[in-house]
C-alpha cells in the first residue's frame, strides 16, 4: 500500500505506540484486500460490547489507553453496550459481566470515545452525508448509512473501527471504491411491505439471494418511499441474512434515481419477491405458539416506535416481559412524552443502550428461562437459534398480545 | 506424494496443518457457534454439534454481524479457536478478526473450495503461497509441534 509522509510516520511510531498498533492492523487488512492506499475518515463507530469483547479484548483495550498517547483524532462513538446497568439484575445478568462492561467502558473513555452506545446513530446522533467516507462498525449502521445516506463504509469489526478512530483513515477497498457501489443482482418486488416485520423479511429474503458482502442488490418495484424506521429494519435485515453492507432502491435510494445509475439495466431480473414468500419466511419461525419473552431491540427503537408500542400496551397487564430496548439518546423523550410509563404500567421495561442479543443472550435464558421469543425484528430471529432460543417472527401488535396472553396467535 | 493445491487471491497469517471441516454453509462467530463450549451451535448449520478447535475450516462465505472481529482474539485467548478459516469468499469482518486473533485465512476462489476439500480430510494451509493442499497419509503429522519459527501443526482431536 502506498503510503504518505504522515502514514510512515504513524508506521514508525513516531505518533506513539498506539497509532502505530492501529495503522499495523490496518495495513494487514488493507494488503489483504488489495487496497492501494488509505482514505481519511470522518466518522468511527465501534462496536465493543463485551461479550464479543471477553476478558481478552477487554484488556486489550486497557492496554491501549493506558500507553496515554491520547486515543481518537476523529468523532468515534460506541455501538450498544452489553447490558443496560439500570436493569442489569431484572436481565439475569451476573456481577462479572457488568464488572467487564464497566472496565471496557472505562478504557473507551480514556481512549477519546463517545459512549453513545447507540446502533440508530443515523436517526440520532451524526447521519453521515452522500460520499462521505466513515469507519461504521455495526451491520445495520453501515448498510443504512451506505444505501439511504450514500455514505462510504465496509463493515469495520471493533479493532479496525478504533483503528480508524486513532489514525483518522482506512485502507481504501470495497464500498470506498466507485467500482465496488454497482448492483451485482436485480430484484423485483412484487409485494410492498406493510408492517416493520414485513420491511424486515424482505430485507431478510434479498439478503439470502445476495448471499456474501460483495453482492449489492438493487430492487425496483416498491410502491412507496419506505420511512427511516422501516428502512432500518430492511436493511438491518438483509445485513444479517446476507452479510450485506451496500442495497439500492429504484428511484428511492440516493444513487439509484434510475435503475440504470448503478448498472441494474443491464442484469437480468434474477428474483422476484413476492407477500407469499414474506409469509413462507414468517412461518419458518413459527413452531411454538408459546412464548416465554416479547423483545423490541436490534435495531434500538426511534422514538416513533416506542410510540407506537405505548399505544399498543394501553390498558394491558403482561403475562410474560416485555422488553423494549432504545438508545441512550432517544430514552429521556421517550420517558418526557409518557410512552415509557405506558410500556411499563402494562409490566413491560424499557432499556436503554444496550441490544438484546449484545447483552450475554445465552447467559440471559439460561438465568431467566427464555427460550421461546417473540419479536418484530427479522435481524433478531436470525441471530438468537446460535444462542439456543427459539426466536418467532410477528408483528409488533402480535407480540404485544403474547406478552399479554402468553401465546403468539 | 501430494494431492491437488488450490490458490486463493486473498491470504493472511502462518503456515497450518490441521484436519478440515468442510461445509458449504457460512460462518459467523456470534451466530453459529457455542464458543464457551468450542462447537457449532446453530441448529440449521450444516457443522451443528462438530468441535472446531485448531480445525481448519472450510466454508463458503463469512456471515452475518461484526461480533467476529472481536471474537477470534477472545477465542484466541483461551486457546478455543480454529486455526485456519479457508472461504470461498470472505467478507471485511472474518479479515479484520483475522487479522487481530492471529488466525491463518484464505479467501477468494476460481473454484468452489467446499467441493474440493474433503470433510474430514487433513490438509496444510500456506498463507505465502495462498494455498490450500489435501496431505497424502505420509505426510501426515505424528504428533503436535511449533515446526520452524512460523509453522503451527495440529492434530486431528
Amino acid at each position: 500500500m502506498k503510503l504518505n509522509d504522515e502514514e510512515k510516520a504513524m508506521l514508525a511510531g513516531e505518533a506513539g505506540q498506539v497509532a502505530k498498533l492501529a495503522i499495523e492492523h490496518q495495513l494487514q487488512v488493507g494488503r489483504f484486500f488489495g487496497a492501494d492506499d488509505f482514505v481519511p475518515v470522518t466518522q468511527a463507530h465501534i462496536m465493543a460490547d463485551t461479550e464479543s469483547l471477553g476478558q481478552a479484548g477487554v484488556v486489550w483495550l486497557e492496554k491501549l489507553a493506558d500507553a496515554n498517547e491520547g486515543g481518537v483524532r476523529i468523532p468515534t462513538i460506541t455501538d450498544p453496550r452489553g447490558t443496560d446497568f439500570v436493569h442489569a439484575n431484572d436481565l439475569g445478568q451476573a456481577d462479572w459481566m457488568l464488572e467487564l462492561e464497566r472496565r471496557a467502558i472505562e478504557a473507551f473513555v480514556r481512549l477519546g470515545v463517545s459512549m453513545t452506545d447507540t446502533c440508530i446513530n443515523y436517526q440520532t446522533i451524526l447521519a453521515a452525508t452522500r460520499g462521505e467516507h466513515v469507519a461504521f462498525g455495526d451491520t445495520g449502521v453501515v448498510i443504512y448509512s451506505n444505501s439511504v445516506s450514500g455514505a462510504r463504509s465496509n463493515f469495520e469489526g471493533g479493532p479496525s473501527a478504533l483503528s480508524a478512530g486513532i489514525t483518522g483513515r482506512t485502507p481504501r477497498y470495497g464500498y470506498h471504491l466507485d467500482s465496488h457501489r454497482q448492483a451485482t443482482l436485480r430484484i423485483r418486488a412484487d409485494w410492498t411491505p406493510k408492517t416493520l416485520d414485513d420491511w424486515g423479511s424482505l430485507g431478510a429474503i434479498v439478503g439470502r439471494h445476495a448471499g456474501n458482502y460483495w453482492h449489492v442488490p438493487v430492487v425496483e418495484g416498491l410502491a412507496r418511499a419506505p420511512t427511516s424506521d422501516e428502512l432500518k429494519h430492511f436493511g438491518a435485515a438483509m445485513a444479517s441474512f446476507g452479510s450485506t453492507a451496500l442495497f439500492h432502491l429504484v428511484g428511492i435510494t440516493p444513487e439509484a434515481s434510475r435503475l440504470a445509475d448503478v448498472g441494474g439495466d443491464k442484469l437480468p431480473i434474477t428474483h422476484r419477491v413476492t407477500h407469499d414468500d414474506v409469509i413462507a419466511l414468517k412461518r419458518s419461525y413459527a413452531v411454538d405458539s408459546s412464548v416465554d419473552v416479547v423483545v423490541f431491540s436490534a435495531p434500538q427503537l426511534s422514538l416513533y416506535e416506542l410510540r407506537d408500542l405505548a399505544d399498543l400496551c394501553k390498558g394491558k397487564r403482561f403475562k410474560r416481559p416485555l422488553l423494549a430496548v432504545t438508545s441512550p439518546q432517544v430514552k429521556p423523550d421517550c420517558d418526557r412524552f409518557g410512552y415509557t410509563d405506558a410500556i411499563e404500567s402494562a409490566g413491560g421495561t424499557v432499556l436503554a443502550g444496550m441490544c438484546f442479543y449484545q447483552s450475554y443472550a445465552r447467559e440471559m435464558s439460561e438465568a431467566k428461562g427464555w427460550k421461546r421469543l417473540a419479536t418484530n425484528s427479522a435481524k433478531l430471529v436470525n441471530i438468537l437459534g446460535g444462542y439456543g432460543y427459539v426466536p418467532m417472527l410477528a408483528t409488533m401488535q402480535a407480540c404485544v398480545q403474547a406478552a399479554e396472553t402468553g401465546e403468539l396467535q | 506424494m501430494s494431492n491437488a493445491s488450490y490458490t486463493s487471491r486473498h491470504a493472511m497469517g502462518k503456515r497450518v496443518i490441521g484436519q478440515a471441516l468442510v461445509a458449504s454453509d457460512g460462518l459467523s462467530a456470534r451466530y453459529d457457534l457455542n464458543r464457551l463450549k468450542g462447537v457449532f451451535s446453530r441448529p440449521t448449520h450444516k457443522l451443528v454439534g462438530q468441535n472446531y478447535i485448531d480445525k481448519i475450516l472450510v466454508l463458503d462465505t463469512a456471515k452475518g454481524g461484526v461480533a467476529t472481529a472481536w471474537m477470534l482474539h477472545e477465542m484466541r485467548s483461551r486457546n478455543m479457536c480454529p486455526s485456519a478459516i479457508v472461504f470461498n469468499t470472505v467478507n471485511t469482518i472474518l479479515a479484520q478478526g483475522a487479522a487481530l486473533g492471529d488466525v491463518t485465512m484464505l479467501a477468494g476462489f476460481d473454484i468452489d473450495i467446499t467441493t474440493k476439500i474433503p470433510h474430514g480430510a487433513m490438509v496444510e494451509v500456506d498463507p505465502e503461497k495462498r494455498s490450500i493442499r489435501v496431505l497424502s497419509p505420509e505426510e501426515y503429522p505424528t504428533f503436535s509441534i511449533a515446526s520452524g519459527d512460523t509453522a503451527r501443526v495440529h492434530g486431528p482431536r
